[in-house]
Parts: C-alpha cells; structure tokens; sequence
C-alpha cells in the first residue's frame, strides 16, 4: 500500500484528527455534492467543499490527499456563511472542518501561497485585539498593507471615511488589557509556538 | 429583565450610525442599554479561522461580564458578533469539560445566565411597535439578513435559514413593502472586504442586482459587514459589474427612526456611502422632498 511508502509523521492521520477536533466524522459524506452547489465561493476553490470531504476520506490511507486538503486554497476562502452546513443531509458541519484544516496548516506551516492576503489579514485584526482589546480599524489597515506589500488600495477611501466621522485616529482600549494579552499567550502564541 | 449592549468594533467606527440610529430609537421607546462592562473585540473571522481556542476565550470574557454586572441578555445588533457570541455560549453550556477550559483561561466561571440576542428578536418584543409609526416608511424594501443571523439555524434557533420572515414582517409594520427574492441569506463576502475585495465586489454585486432587478427601491440590514460590502464597496461592485446602482443601504434602525419621525442627521444617514434618496413616489420620505403626498 501507499501507506507505507508515505508514512504519515503524526500518529492519528488526519481524518481521526478532524473528528476529535471537530465531531464531523468525514466518512458520513455520501457525496452527493449540495455543499459544492451552495457554496458562494466553490468556482473560485481548488476544490471544491465536497471535493475536501473526498480527499480526507481518502486521507487515512494517501497521505497525499491529506497534504492536498491541508495545502488547499478552499480552507481560507471558504467564508463559513454555513449554507453547506446548512444543506447537507447528513449535517456534517463543513466550516467546522475547513477551520480544524486551517488551524493545522498554519501550526505545520502548510498555508497556501495564494491565501497570503487573507491571512496577512486575520493576523493585522488579532494583533490589534490583543493590544488594545478592541479592534483599531486604521490601525489594522495600515498593519495589513505592511504585511501584504499593498500599500496604495483604498487609499482615496481614509479620507472621506475621516470626513464622515467613521475613522478614528485613536484606538478605543479596555482597560485589563494585561488580561488580553494573557488569553492571547495561552491559545494562538502557544499553539502557534509548537512544533 | 436587565438588557446590556454589546456595539462591538465596528459600531464604534465604519458603523458608527448603527449604534447612532438603535441608541435613538431606544430613546423613543424608553429602553437603556448599558454597555456591557470593559467588553472586548468578539475576535470575528480571523479568531475562528486561526485558533479554536482563542475563538471561544474571547466572547466568553464578553459573556463573563455581562452575566457578573447581572445582565439577563446581552443585545448584539452586529450579526457577526451575534455569531460569535451565539455559537461560544452554545459550544460552552453544551460541553462541561471545554466550558471549564475555557473559564479558566478568561479567569470566570462563566456558568451561561445572559441570553444573546439579535436586533431583530429585541425590536419584535416591542409591543405595539406600529403605534409609534408616525411616517409610514412607504418603499419596496429588499430585506437582507445575511449569513449569520440565521445559520447554522441549530444554534442560533431564529428564523428560517433560507427564507427568513422576521425582518420583513417588521419592515411591515413600519409601513414598508418587503419583495420577494433570492438573495435575502446569500453571503455578501464578509470578512473578506479588505483582503478579497474582489470577490466582495462579486459576491455583493449579484446581491444588488437581484433586489434591483425585482423593483426593490432600499436594501435593509442589520449587520455592519453587509453595510460595508454593499455600501461602502459601491465603487468596487459598479467597476466589477460594469454599471451603475443607487440603491441605498440603510439599517433596520434607521428605517425605524425615519418611521417614528426622528430627523436623518440624528440616524446617521449623511454617512453612507451612497446617498439615503428616493425617486418621488406615493409618500414622501423624512428630509426628502416628493412631488405627491399619500
């Protein structure tokens, strides 16, 4: 079998790690492919949600499939709107897997290249969160076009936001931030420090 | 029954005349929304796609608080946080071992007391609401609610997940003429505004082409994301579609407002994007001039 020629590095393969992380057990797809034809974003994926579901059926015995869904562009389009969720017949929560996927590529450092944008993005949000607890919208903007090299979209929109009051030039801060920072420091720094 | 105000980020910023227009209307009505104590950001996408944890710990501090200042629910107009909030104390009262996790790392014994609750649900319970109609908001309006407010429906238990009624039933009340489409649960791009805003200008266009094409004359929302992709994003959706909308957007508590006769300025309507402003028809609209009366 395949299975020895690719052997997997962690001892539960991915279809058992989803399930305990999730609850979806990912053999109750029976493939009928109602998430694929909900999906708002399906003809912009690489695969599409149903297609995810094959690939970590399949994963238990190819490792490959586990290393496609992992490095998938699908996990950091998908927009948990929940309409597959919400149609599935079997009610098998897919947004719940396309973050358990999304948590474990970021930890083996398996993102794809082409959700660089997106992520740059979530990280300028909870880098502002954890400093001051609160979202800081010019601050984040300015922190996402560093981290994304954008320097120059939506330039001509922070002004007319200024004039119509809907930009503040100072964050608003809760006041036991020392506690944000500790929650930060016990979940995503940790997790993310681990091998 | 002690209610507590949840704004979060965005209602303080880029929505600010969503919290403007609800914090009127509640003056009308003669509720007080206290904030809930030093609450904190909900974490929205970015904490639910990086850290399962983090995704929860955040909300329950939020939820913390409120049930320590003996609020019985929290108001969260933003439908995103309403997610958030909804699906952290689901996940928590659902599962012991995780609810002690993570009241450990929010240093609370978060035990689940307050109830959270959308800006739909809290203006149903007004009695009487049309009463205080004082100008029959008289449009064609495209109710849209979204992704969140209704799915996943075995949590958030609101509405129909497809085909909700609620907010045109109120739309109704306030005089207005809800249409029929196909867009009202369709996603409208969320999160993705400022990292794929080409597909927000995608996803948000066929939203606007729908409830144009069906004689809609107002898109009404109640979450600050849709306001942003729908209103804010115009230039990006008309360059992507390669014509023209004037559509407004306009929140479910500005509809109010202008309903009970409150001036524009003091609902926030001079900030959006696209310009509140109707072709003269049966009725006129507050702070706009019509050719005819009803």
């Amino acid at each position: 079998m395949s299975g020895e020629k690719h052997a997997h590095p962690a001892a539960e393969p991915l279809p058992g790690r989803v399930l305990e992380q999730t609850g979806v057990d990912v053999a109750r797809c029976y493939q009928c492919g109602k998430c694929s034809a909900g999906c708002p974003l399906a003809a912009e994926m690489d695969y599409p949600p149903s297609q995810i579901m094959h690939l970590l059926q399949l994963a238990g015995e190819f490792p490959e499939f586990a290393e496609m869904a992992l490095r998938s562009h699908t996990a950091w389009l998908c927009l948990t709107c929940e309409i597959c969720y919400c149609r599935c017949p079997m009610e098998l929560d897919i947004p719940k897997v396309m973050d358990a996927l999304r948590h474990e590529a970021l930890r083996k450092k398996k993102v794809n290249p082409k959700a660089k944008d997106i992520l740059a993005f979530h990280r300028a949000f909870l880098d502002s969160v954890k400093h001051t607890g609160r979202l800081f919208e010019m601050g984040q903007v300015v922190d996402y076009k560093l981290r994304s090299g954008h320097f120059l979209q939506d330039l001509l929109q922070a002004p007319w936001m200024f004039l119509v009051g809907k930009l503040h030039l100072l964050p608003e801060r809760v006041r036991d931030r020392r506690q944000l920072k500790r929650i930060f420091a016990r979940t995503l720094k940790a997790r993310e420090n681990r091998p | 029954m002690k209610t507590g105000f949840y704004p979060g980020c965005s209602m303080k910023g880029s929505a600010r005349e969503y919290s403007e227009s609800l914090l009127a209307v509640a003056r009308v009505l003669g509720r007080e929304l206290p904030e809930v104590p030093d609450w904190n950001c909900c974490g929205a996408t970015a904490a639910h796609n990086l850290d399962h944890d983090l995704a929860l710990a955040l909300p329950a501090r939020i939820l913390a608080a409120a049930e320590k200042k003996g609020m019985d629910e929290v108001l969260v107009p933003c439908a995103a946080c309403y997610s958030r909030l909804k699906v952290t104390r689901h996940e928590l009262l659902e599962d012991e071992k995780l609810r002690q996790r993570i009241s450990g790392l929010v240093e609370a014994d978060y035990r689940g007391s307050a109830k959270v609750v959308n800006i739909i649900e809290w203006l149903a319970a007004v009695p009487d609401l049309e009463k205080l109609v004082k100008k029959p908001f008289q449009r064609k309006v495209a109710c849209y609610y979204g992704c969140l407010l209704v799915r996943p429906a075995g949590i958030v238990e609101f509405d129909r997940p497809e085909e909700p009624q609620s907010m045109d039933l109120l739309m109704a009340k306030l005089g207005a003429k809800p249409i029929d489409w196909a867009f009202k649960t369709e996603c409208c791009g969320a999160g993705f505004s400022v990292s794929r805003t080409d597909l927000v200008a995608k996803l948000s266009g066929l939203i606007l082409e729908d409830a144009v094409s069906r004689g809609a004359e107002a898109v009404i929302v109640a979450c600050p994301m849709c306001h942003l992709n729908l209103d804010l994003r115009r230039p990006n959706i008309e360059k992507r579609a390669g014509k023209k909308y004037d559509i407004p957007v306009i929140y479910i508590t500005q509809v109010l407002g202008l309903a009970m006769g409150l001036p524009p300025k003091k609902l926030g309507l001079q900030r959006h994007k696209v310009a509140v402003k109707f072709a003269p028809a049966e009725s006129p609209v507050p702070g706009v001039s019509a050719k005819r009366g009803a």
